[in-house]
């Protein structure tokens, strides 16, 4: 484009307020970054949630439980590719602060399922082999600083006793975003010791065939249920994960009234430069069409600088929003997910250059409506 | 020819029964009340009248930067004071080179960058956009000033950026509105030896305003601005009367 010379000596005529104004952009559009990340962190990854997946819970309530025996009837839906399980063990280790989720799973059909999941072959292999084995994700390992071979010692809340769990093996997530504050064990394990509650599972996971049947399997395991003493209620994991999340407050309405602020406040900031820097330019602008250039063009130039420096703020708050999270949870494993999705970056950087080109818009029609012979005079 | 009772030819310029009122508040002011004027190529104009009498009125209408009250302004048989806002910024990038008391340079761009400005408006490509632009630069004398910005430059020598700015995209014709009232006796001396120059040699039509009998005796042409129509006189003042 043959007018950016004369963007750019436009940008950098006052290099202060442009970079100001640039910061502004970074640090709004970080801002946004880590808002979003933390929002993630608690809506317990709805956002990364299969869409292939189905949870499979009590009607009634998410906290009753559902008879171990509908395992194989489940597997006999049709659209069904694989069944697993899970059920909330509520163990404290140490500490009631130490708060993170152990759920008790089917050694065998948990990783068809939840296939993000990566474990080392000779550490899955040795929990296989352990009744007492468990596994532990990346983020919650670093929180307490447990490595492979420690022996996880917690009180249990719902069955009683001191329950002991040999740390066999940690997993990562094979995509970023997935879950890794929790802690895996066997099922058998508990349902050996547990003194009741026998023969039930806290709730099924359904893996789909074919992910456009959500609805149609849905509808048919629920309808395969119902007037049984265990109804069930089926929903994508997506859903779940959300219904899941609002017990935690609402974190989301929180995260939209400090986004919205943040950038209504960048608006009323840029707004005010652009109109400043416009107006000083008045004579400057006059000049420009007396020589001929046209009222769009005039108009462009002055909106193009504005995207330009909301283009340039945005993607540095953004890059460092995400380098910042690539640096990791820095509540040490507190929060399960830690991860700004490209999507997001993508969002922030899409509202980076709305709020630019509304800061520039008014002082961008007023250059086009500049009454030239008016202007000259004034000069 | 220059003639100012609405009897020319034309030729260039021609203007017909030019009225330009303003309004402040409930008081009409008439500036321009039924002027006349017509223009050869060639030709070189001075136009002289008190503070006030509508000079700059008069040339902003020639150059297609004001519409009249009335009236009309036709050059090279275009009729300018026909013409949409947006055909007319078109027409005046293709046809008119302005020259301004102040320079009026973008103060951030380079000499080059400026006397560019016009050009960018037009197809042709970088390498000879850089060619045209050397070249007005080269017959106003700073070729060796291109990469300077406007403060680095003296009055005079930012007045000449302006004329290669005015001349650079070759228009129908240059309209200056006082320039040389900001400059130092020997600078004056020197825009009006160039501007006398582009006439002389480049056979450029020039129209300008002045207050400065020096500047109005280097013209062919004096006219008076006298009560909202043009009369012929002289450098020193309002003759022929
Ligand atoms: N936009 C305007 N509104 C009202 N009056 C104006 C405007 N522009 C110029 N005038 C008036 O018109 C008259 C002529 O102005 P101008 O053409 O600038 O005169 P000159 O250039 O000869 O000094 C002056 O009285 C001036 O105050
Ligand atoms: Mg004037």
């Amino acid at each position: 484009m043959r007018f950016l010379g004369l963007v750019w000596a436009n940008l950098t005529r006052k290099k202060l307020r442009t970079t100001l104004t640039i910061g502004s952009f970074a640090v709004a559009t970080f801002l946004f970054g880590l808002l979003v990340t933390i929002r993630g962190a608690f809506s317990g990854g709805a956002d990364v949630a299969g869409t292939d997946r189905l949870t499979v819970i009590n009607k009634t309530s998410l906290i009753m439980p559902l008879p171990y025996s509908y395992l194989s009837r489940l597997q006999q839906v049709p659209g069904v590719a694989a069944v697993t399980f899970a059920t909330w063990f509520g163990g404290v280790y140490q500490d009631e602060r130490n708060f993170f989720p152990q759920f008790a799973v089917d050694k065998d059909s948990w990783f068809r399922v939840y296939s993000e999941y990566v474990v080392p072959g000779d550490q899955l292999a040795a929990f296989m082999r352990d009744r007492q084995g468990c596994l532990v994700g990346r983020a919650l390992a670093r929180r307490f600083d447990w490595k492979v071979g420690d022996r996880i010692p917690l009180r249990g809340t719902i069955w009683p006793g001191t329950w002991e769990f040999n740390l066999d093996g940690i997993y990562d997530g094979h995509r970023p975003g997935v879950d890794t504050s929790q802690m895996l064990f066997r099922y058998d394990y508990l349902e050996e010791r547990r003194a009741f509650g026998k023969g039930t599972v806290g709730w099924y996971v359904v893996k789909l065939a074919n992910p456009d049947d959500a609805v149609k399997v849905a509808a048919a395991i629920d309808g395969g249920f119902a007037n049984s003493p265990y109804e069930t209620l089926t929903q994508t994991e997506k859903a779940f994960a959300a219904a899941f999340a609002k017990q935690m407050g609402n974190i989301e309405l929180l995260v939209l009234t400090i986004g919205g602020v943040v950038f209504f406040t960048l608006l009323l900031v840029t707004g005010n430069t652009m109109a400043i820097a416009v107006r000083e330019r008045t004579a400057e602008i006059a000049v420009l069409k007396t020589v001929g250039f046209a009222d769009t063009v005039v108009l462009g130039l002055v909106l193009v600088e504005s995207l330009l420096i909301a283009g340039q703020g945005g993607a540095l708050g953004l890059l460092l929003a995400k380098l910042f999270t690539l640096g990791g949870d820095p509540t040490g494993g507190v929060l399960g997910t830690f991860y700004l999705s490209w999507n997001a970056i993508g969002l922030g950087l899409g509202l980076a250059l709305l709020v630019g080109a509304a800061a520039g818009a008014l002082p961008a029609v007023a250059a086009m409506r500049l009454d030239v012979a008016r202007a000259l005079r004034r000069a | 020819m220059v003639t100012v009772d609405g009897r020319g030819d034309g030729g260039l310029i021609r203007v017909r029964d030019l009225d330009k009122t303003y309004r402040r508040g409930s008081e009409e002011i008439h500036v321009l009340q039924g002027l006349n004027l017509d223009v050869g190529r060639g030709e070189f104009v001075a136009f002289m009248g008190p503070s006030g009498s509508g000079k700059t009125t008069l040339l902003n209408l020639l150059g297609g930067l004001d519409v009249p009250t009335s009236g009309s302004v036709t050059v090279a048989g275009d009729e300018i004071t026909a013409m949409s806002s947006a055909r007319l910024t078109a027409w005046r990038a293709r046809h008119v080179g302005f020259i301004f008391q102040m320079y009026n340079l973008i103060p951030v761009l380079t000499a080059f960058a400026n006397v560019e400005l016009p050009l960018l408006l037009t197809r042709l490509t970088k390498a000879e956009r850089r060619r045209h632009v050397a070249a007005a630069l080269a017959v106003v004398g700073l070729a060796d000033r291109s990469r300077h910005y406007p403060r680095q430059l003296s009055g005079g020598q930012e007045q000449r950026v302006a004329i290669a700015r005015a001349i650079v995209a070759d228009p129908t014709f240059l309209l200056a509105d006082e320039p040389t009232g900001d400059l130092d006796r020997k600078s004056a001396g020197e825009i009006m030896e160039l501007l006398a120059r582009l006439v002389s040699e480049y056979g450029k039509t020039v129209l300008m305003v002045t207050h400065d009998p020096r500047a109005a005796e280097r013209a062919q042409v004096v006219l008076h601005l006298d009560k909202g129509v043009l009369v012929e006189g002289s450098a020193l003042g309002a003759a022929g009367r």
